[in-house]
């Protein structure tokens, strides 16, 4: 299953951990990504806590936790190579996997189509 | 007649292209490409003679060091090319404009260098016997009363090291006078505009920062602050003139209305420049301000710093100064007050650098205020916003002012001139270097699009201020008209090209090693 | 006015082209009655003028080349070479602003790029930055930063900081999270104070922060400290205030240190009564970003050639606002310019050596003490400092000295005015001092404690 914030973040949800990145659109407006702080494994987080940054050249933007819940693994990767998040950022520019703790949360969020609305009606 | 043939063709010949050949030496002829010492320099160069003592033995046993360090060294013949061609790719104030809004790079009077030089000033320690050095800290009290006069406040600290380090002190005199009333607040209130410096200092003194929003007219929104104002509150940081370049005309009401409401009034004082000999601060209700010496009184920006932060205080606040501070003693002598009481009831903030601060910049900043006098400072402050709105004036037809006049001494623009040309202000601010001009400030304040702000200072001529409107006009012309050429790349004329900062972010390399080092 | 260009005539057609008659319709935001008060202030003053006025004030000072002169603790009394002074006045480094614009700023750029290495060489660590304020407030950050790195705020300060560094740090971080605890000053015995430390050292530490060599002269091996602070995860802050003394002290890196701050004036800087000086700040790489201040970078431009560039700024105030590392937005450049040409100067060679002439210098200073009857000197280590115990006030000799054209050192209770140490007297002997001027000031102190 796979859902989208308002704070421009993807998640999909398979067996109950949640993969978290950013969108095409967000990696698109914050330009060259050049670092990526990421949480640490075990950390704890609630829906909305700043979970990671993520930092272009002139610019440093919180990556929210999109739900409550524990942090399971890190993509390493992205300490050598923050581009990824730019050329992949569905896939290989993932941020972190997280637990579901509370699946109502999933309710109030998009799907694709909900989100590609979403994103048409910021122009 | 004598017929010497050996002369030379003293009219132009040829009709070749640099572009047509590289260099064999790499530089391009005044423009000298210049490697790292360590491309150049060697272990065993040195450009100082040192004799060694003949009989050395330390007394350090084990904690000597050994291995080498790594340092390159190189000959004074050497060292005076390598940096003197260092020199030579920066842009200076001594080189021409430098419309750097915000920033005030006027004329560095070399007067002021030599001051600062003279062995009594430059060649004291600060923990010298106060006898050995009565002068430099009644020079001390000599800068503190034109500062204080110039602002009509009543108390100066002097030892900040810099602007932001001057709000820091600011800020935490007013915590501290908060405390000293019980009064434990959380609040500062910062408008959008403010410099970035403000939000930061508040929050290093345990603060939380809310914005309040401006207004249509680039002022701050008297309404919202008062609606944000409680008793939650502790200060309000204002920078006025403000970052847009203009000033706010409510400042009365909005001293009023933070005094009313328990809290203290600090006023950024980057843009002081405007308003010397012009404004009192301590007159609409400041409570607390800094200066830059480093912009407003003329000591050199010197590549980033040193800079120097006074803070003026208000009686509400003077009780609350740093140490130490310099205090006349009734037979006339001057003595620096170093320490705290010892029965811990001292309301003083505490202590904020090593010493006392940068004497070096007081020097330089009093030679200065003694050179112009007060009339002299006045005129300066009416130049510059003179100088700021003849730009606006003769800009405004083919660029777009973000607010109406008149404005302060820095006229703020913004890229709506540009919209559908495909240049950014980015590109724009470039094409300055290649016309010879140091870019104006972009991309702040951060309330407008595409922010350009210029800030021409009063040490402009009249002959000066019309090459750079008329490049200015050619430029906005040229982006107007399409023709993008000269913006896409730019600068193309400057020792670099655009650097790719991405790069460098990505992989810092942040100091030379030696190719046997890299790992 | 000599610096204003403009003419009356100028004047008159510039407010022509804006539209108002006056320069004052041009405040017309001011609230009336606000702008132009008078205003108590001389008139204009010649260069003649101002020189005279300011030299006047310089001739009631005693310049430290004019006397032997043996004061330190924090500030140091070098020979800087004629060519630094010439070469940071040049209009294109002295007039510049920070290079935020690299294309113009590489001069700039590629000094602070150089910098960054000498300090990184000298200190032992792996990066540094392009400079703070000064020592002091350098020591502060480095408290704050090792607070994030830990995720701790319990910060130990050794005794043998300087007093007014412990100062800067409390003031600094009184409305942090931070909890600062400071030990006491033990001049006499630097290695009860070290081990005070190490028992100290717990798993809420954030860092400890020594100096070395310590306000008192003590040249410390800071190897065990290292290791106590690591098993805590704590990390080790180590203080140079002579920068002078890494030429020949092994570097705090070489004994553990994680963050080293500094005090750089002593190399190309002049004592200018306490400022501007240059704050030194060095780190390990993996901690680089949560260092304050400003970096430099190697980069290429859009031709591929090396340039270099202000780097890692996301940390900064300008960006990251209330969220910044540090509020600092000037680093020290034109000091650190100074630093950077008298070291290029000296290169490895005579950095060496001139560290070998001041260690020399102080082994004759303190033999010049200990055969002075009633004089003690504490140190068993040091490098250009030591502290003698007087059988009298220090200050009253300093005081007696000072009147016979002497400056003796700083007695210490000046540093910590109620911690019992009246009879302490703190000395430097610098390669300026000549053995004139050590036999002088041996005499001068034999006749006041006589």
């Amino acid at each position: 299953m796979l859902k989208f914030s308002e704070d421009h973040e993807w998640m999909l949800i398979e067996d109950g951990i949640a993969t978290v990145g950013i969108t095409e659109h967000a990696q698109n407006a914050l330009g060259d990504i050049v670092f990526v702080e990421l949480p640490e494994v075990g950390a704890s987080y609630a829906k909305g806590d700043d979970a990671a940054v993520v930092e272009s050249v002139k610019a440093a933007s919180e990556v929210y936790a999109p739900l409550t819940g524990d942090i399971t693994a890190i993509n390493e990767d992205l300490e050598g190579e923050p581009g990824k998040v730019n050329s992949s950022p569905m896939d290989d520019g993932w941020f972190f996997k997280m637990t579901v703790s509370d699946s109502s949360e999933l309710d109030g969020l998009m799907d694709e189509a909900g989100y590609n609305e979403f994103i048409a009606g910021l122009e | 007649m004598s017929m010497n043939n050996q002369g030379r063709p003293s009219s132009a010949v040829g009709g070749g292209s640099s572009d047509a050949f590289e260099t064999f030496s790499g530089h391009k002829g005044l423009r000298l490409a210049e490697p790292l010492i360590y491309e150049i320099g060697n272990h065993e160069t040195t450009g100082v003679d040192v004799e060694e003592p003949s009989d050395f033995t330390s007394s350090l046993g084990a904690l000597e060091r050994d291995g080498e360090i790594g340092c390159a060294g190189l000959s004074e013949p050497d060292a005076v090319r390598h940096y003197t061609r260092l020199s030579r790719l920066n842009y200076g104030i001594d080189m021409g404009v430098f419309p750097l809004g915000s920033c005030t790079m006027k004329h560095n009077p070399r007067l002021n260098e030599k001051m600062a030089r003279l062995p009594g000033i430059g060649d004291i320690h600060p923990l010298q016997p106060q006898s050995t050095v009565q002068g430099a800290l009644e020079l001390m009290q000599e800068l503190s009363h034109w500062l204080m006069t110039l602002t009509g406040m009543p108390a100066v600290a002097l030892s900040p090291k810099a602007g932001a380090h001057g709000e820091l002190c600011g800020v935490m005199a007013i915590r501290k006078a908060l405390e000293a009333r019980g009064d434990a607040r959380e609040v500062i209130l910062c408008p959008e505009s403010a410099h970035g410096t403000n939000p930061a200092t508040a929050a290093f003194c345990g603060y939380k920062v809310k914005s309040i929003p401006g207004k249509e007219n680039g002022r701050v929104n008297l309404e919202a602050l008062k609606d944000a104002l409680d008793d939650t509150v502790a200060a309000v940081m204002i920078t006025n003139p403000n970052t847009c370049g203009l000033f706010e005309n409510e400042v009365r009401d909005i001293a009023d209305a933070v005094h009313s409401a328990g809290a203290f009034f600090y006023c950024d004082g980057a843009n002081f420049n405007a308003i010397m000999g012009k404004v009192r601060p301590g007159d609409l209700g400041v409570d607390a301000m800094h200066f830059n010496l480093h912009k407003t009184f003329s000591t050199p920006h010197g590549g980033g710093g040193p800079g120097s932060g006074p803070v003026v205080f208000s009686d509400a606040l003077k009780a609350h100064v740093p140490l130490p501070y310099v205090v006349k003693t009734s037979d006339g002598a001057m003595e620096l007050k170093e320490w705290p009481t010892s029965d811990g009831a001292d309301p003083t903030l505490g202590r904020l650098t090593a010493f006392h601060g940068q004497m070096g910049m007081y020097v330089r900043a009093l030679s200065y205020m003694l050179s112009h006098g007060g009339d002299g400072l006045k005129q300066a402050s009416e130049d510059a916003v003179l100088s700021a709105n003849y730009i606006l004036a003769a800009l405004q037809d083919v660029m777009t002012a973000s607010f109406d006049g008149p404005c302060m001494h820095e006229a703020l623009f913004d890229d709506r001139f540009l919209k559908d040309t495909g240049v950014t202000t980015l590109d724009f601010a470039k094409a300055m270097i290649d016309e010879g001009y140091h870019p104006m400030t972009m991309y702040f304040p951060l309330v407008v699009h595409g922010a350009m702000l210029v800030e021409p200072t009063e040490s402009e001529s009249k002959y000066n201020l019309d090459q750079f409107i008329t490049s200015m006009r050619g430029l906005a012309g040229e982006a107007a008209a399409g023709k993008t050429d000269r913006f896409a790349g730019a600068p193309y004329l400057a020792p670099r090209k655009r650097l790719d900062e991405t790069q460098a972010a990505r992989k810092p390399v942040l100091r030379y090693r030696a190719p046997e080092e890299t790992p | 006015m000599r610096y204003l260009p403009l003419t009356g005539d100028d004047r008159q057609q510039m407010l022509d082209k804006v539209g108002v008659a006056s320069v004052d319709e041009l405040f017309r935001d001011v609230p009336s009655g606000d702008l132009n008060p008078r205003i108590d202030l001389p008139r204009h003053k010649s260069e003649i003028d101002v020189e005279r006025t300011l030299s006047r004030m310089a001739a009631k000072n005693t310049a430290a080349g004019s006397v032997p002169f043996f004061v330190g603790a924090g500030a140091y009394k070098h020979h800087v070479p004629a060519t630094v002074d010439h070469i940071i006045q040049r209009g294109e480094f002295l007039t510049a602003y920070t290079p935020y614009q690299p294309e113009i700023a590489q001069g700039t750029l590629q000094y602070i790029f150089e910098f960054q290495t000498q300090v990184a060489q000298l200190t032992g660590m792996d990066v540094a930055n392009a400079s703070m304020y000064d020592g002091s407030t350098a020591t502060a950050e480095a408290v704050m930063m090792a607070r994030r790195v830990t995720r701790k705020k319990r910060a130990l300060l050794a005794g043998g900081l300087h007093p007014h560094y412990r100062a800067v740090v409390e003031t600094t971080t009184q409305f942090t999270d931070d909890e600062i605890v400071a030990f006491k000053a033990q001049p006499a015995d630097p290695h009860t104070e070290l081990q005070a430390i190490i028992d100290s050292i717990d798993d809420s530490t954030s860092c400890v922060v020594v100096q070395n060599p310590t306000i008192a002269g003590h040249v410390m091996d800071l190897a065990p400290l290292a290791e106590a602070a690591h098993a805590k995860k704590a990390l080790l802050i180590v203080v140079v205030t002579e920068v002078m003394s890494l030429g020949l002290v092994k570097s705090p890196g070489e004994m553990g240190a994680d963050i080293v701050v500094g005090e750089g004036q002593s190399i190309g800087n002049g004592l200018n009564f306490g400022g501007p000086y240059v704050g030194l700040f060095a780190t390990k790489q993996k901690y680089v970003r949560q260092m304050p201040g400003r970096l430099c970078g190697e980069t290429i431009d859009a031709d591929g050639n090396r340039g270099f560039v202000l780097t890692l700024s996301t940390r900064e105030q300008h960006i990251r606002r209330e969220k910044a590392t540090s509020n600092i937005c000037t680093n020290s450049s034109l000091c650190s310019l100074a630093f950077t040409i008298h070291m290029t100067l000296l290169g490895e060679k005579g950095l060496r050596a001139i560290a070998k002439v001041n260690h020399h210098k102080t082994q004759q200073l303190k033999a010049a003490m200990q055969a002075t009857k009633g004089v003690e000197v504490l140190n068993d280590t040091f490098f250009n400092e030591i502290t003698i115990r007087l059988p009298k006030d220090a200050t009253e000799v300093v005081d007696a000295l000072a009147n016979q054209g002497i400056l003796a050192g700083v007695p210490m209770a000046r540093l910590m005015p109620d911690a019992g140490v009246d009879d302490l007297l703190i000395m430097a002997a610098t390669e300026t001092v000549t053995e004139q001027d050590i036999q002088a000031l041996a005499d001068a102190v034999k006749e006041q404690v006589q």
